[in-house]
């Protein structure tokens, strides 16, 4: 659906928020101080009763919804969703997207200059966790002012930091939307994640992390990583009817260069993210997900118990053909709040596109959400 | 407008009980159960449809086929699990009857009664049934397992599942004389046996 909004009307601009006040992170390492890149959209209420927070997923940040120019033809990642009269409605609610700390958007970083030692973080930047991340949404929350989110929502990596919000600041968040996620990765789910940082790790340009200081760029290696990861966000339906076997030349070759379409699409989405994201960001990300796990401190007391604090009510989707963050997945963390009688509702929505389908505009899937939205009060 | 066998359901379930409904349709008999009995409702439904209709309604839904059980509801995690008009179309009558009282102690079903004396009139004159409760012709009806009152008692018998109330219907009315040949829907109230 297109916005109501004339182009003009729909251009934001993203802002910073500096804290001083050091961050002790879940692996021992402190951050003094540290920049939060976000948006906002819509008007927060005299009562500050209607923010939500959008937490991005691997490749995300702050850019959620609309465009920085009249004529930007690229808007936000998630701006089908988020907007005038769309399914999260600007008109009612105030959202709010952020660029998560070891992000390469302008949040602190890898790539951020250090101001102890004037030079790049590099390897030198801690491995920060989805409680982290939630650490310092909720700082950036204070500082906006917003004591209790109306909602907070999430898709795949996102949807983790949902949970995890709902369980550590159960006061601070009367709605979940946990999209297309899980409690905890999947032994293949960390596997894929460290084949990709192994293609980082072991490119020549990576120098350890610190390549800023050498003048490279692990450019191979993150191309790899994100066409491993492209596959994994597909689904084997929407591979094939999109690409099939079809020949770029309508030939073989007979050699490397490309013969399939398929081959011609994943080297340019590879091409296209190694030129706009940060290599130490993706390392420091994918290790995000592996490491989530709200069960870790008491794995014999299981999901529900983890999630018991939450007093939040929580709608859960899931897509048919997301092998990645699979339906059973969900059902896991339905399963847990049914067991503690928790408010929930599960939608499990037929989809071609994988992984992929939690950013697409699917009008069961965005019907549904607007439904939800309806029921949450500001 | 309510369906005729809610208003005995409700009249059935305690305050603030904890209710499960499978194939819980747009979710209207749970928010009927949450805005007036104070339940801590969840239904179950299979259709993007009434998914989407429970979430409107103000309703908790789990989108979930019944035919595979109930794997995501604890035992004895619910004080009723309502099956209302949903019995004739399950494919696994035994599985979700055995399901409903693994989750909860008591169980209400309500189904179309076969025996009532038009859908045997119907049958007798060589035709299967098409009525109020079975709004169906028989090459396209959802409706799988029809049965008559005393076959589902049968059933009950054979599950070790003792019934605690009976309450029969025609044209939203009660019947109290012959009901398995005068009533056209039947509404249970059943308990596990031990």
């Amino acid at each position: 659906m297109q916005s109501a909004l004339p182009t003009q009307d729909r251009v934001v601009v993203a802002q910073t928020a500096h804290f001083d006040t050091p961050l002790a992170l879940k692996s021992g390492a402190v951050l003094p101080s540290y920049d939060l890149v976000y948006e906002t959209y819509g008007t927060l209420n005299a009562d500050a009763s209607n923010a939500i927070l959008v937490c991005h997923a691997l490749s995300g940040n702050h850019h959620v919804a609309g465009v920085y120019s009249a004529d930007d033809k690229k808007p936000g990642w998630w701006d089908n969703i988020v907007g005038a009269g769309k399914p999260i409605d600007t008109d009612r609610f105030f959202v709010i997207g952020l660029n998560n700390l070891g992000g390469c958007h302008g949040s602190t970083g890898p790539k951020s200059i250090n101001p102890l030692t004037g030079e790049a973080y590099g390897a030198s930047f801690p491995l920060v966790t989805v409680e982290d991340w939630v650490a310092s949404q909720a700082r950036l929350a204070d500082y906006l002012g917003i004591r209790q989110f109306a909602a907070i929502m999430g898709g795949s990596l996102g949807g983790m930091q949902v949970l995890h919000w709902s369980i550590a600041h159960p006061e601070r968040v009367r709605h979940c939307l946990v999209i297309a996620s899980a409690p905890k990765l999947t032994a293949q789910n960390i596997a894929f994640n460290d084949v990709a940082r192994q293609a980082i790790l072991t490119d020549p340009d990576f120098h350890g992390g610190d390549y800023y200081q050498y003048g490279t760029y692990p450019r191979r290696g993150l191309r790899l990583a994100r066409m491993l990861g492209h596959i994994t966000y597909l689904s084997d339906d929407v591979m094939g009817s999109k690409f099939g076997r079809i020949l770029r030349q309508g030939g073989f070759n007979y050699s490397y260069d490309v013969d399939f379409e398929i081959e011609s699409y994943l080297r340019y989405q590879g091409d296209k993210f190694a030129d706009s994201f940060d290599a130490n960001t993706y390392l420091l990300m994918t290790k995000a997900l592996d490491y989530f796990d709200p069960t870790h401190a008491a794995p014999e007391a299981g999901l529900s118990v983890a999630l018991a604090p939450a007093q939040a009510a929580f709608l859960v989707i899931s897509f048919t053909t997301d092998w990645r963050f699979a339906p059973e997945r969900s059902r896991e963390i339905v399963k847990a709040l049914l067991d503690n009688g928790q408010q929930v509702s599960y939608a499990e929505i037929v989809s071609t596109h994988g992984h992929d389908a939690f950013l697409m505009p699917d009008a069961h899937y965005h019907a549904l959400v607007r439904a939800y939205m309806g029921r949450v009060s500001v | 407008m309510m369906r005729q066998d809610f208003q005995t359901i409700a009249d059935w379930i305690p305050a603030r009980a904890k209710v499960l409904d499978l194939g819980c349709g747009d979710g209207k008999l749970l928010k009927h159960l949450q805005d007036t009995r104070q339940a801590h409702a969840y239904g179950v439904e299979l259709s993007d449809a009434n998914v989407l209709a429970c979430v409107q309604n103000g309703v908790n839904v789990i989108q979930r086929n019944l035919e595979v059980g109930l794997a995501e509801f604890a035992t004895d995690s619910f004080d009723y699990v309502v099956l209302s008009q949903t019995l004739q179309a399950m494919h696994h009558t035994e599985a979700i009857l055995r399901e409903m009282l693994r989750v909860a102690h008591a169980g209400i079903v309500t189904f179309p009664n076969f025996g009532y004396w038009k859908n045997r009139l119907q049958v007798v004159r060589g035709h299967m049934p098409v009525s109020d409760d079975i709004p169906y012709q028989w090459y396209d009806t959802p409706n799988v397992h029809l049965c008559t009152m005393h076959d589902f008692e049968a059933l009950c018998t054979k599950l070790d599942i003792r019934i605690c109330e009976r309450v029969v219907m025609t044209a939203g009315k009660r019947v109290h004389f012959m009901q398995n040949l005068t009533g056209s829907l039947a509404v249970y109230r059943f308990e596990r046996n031990t």
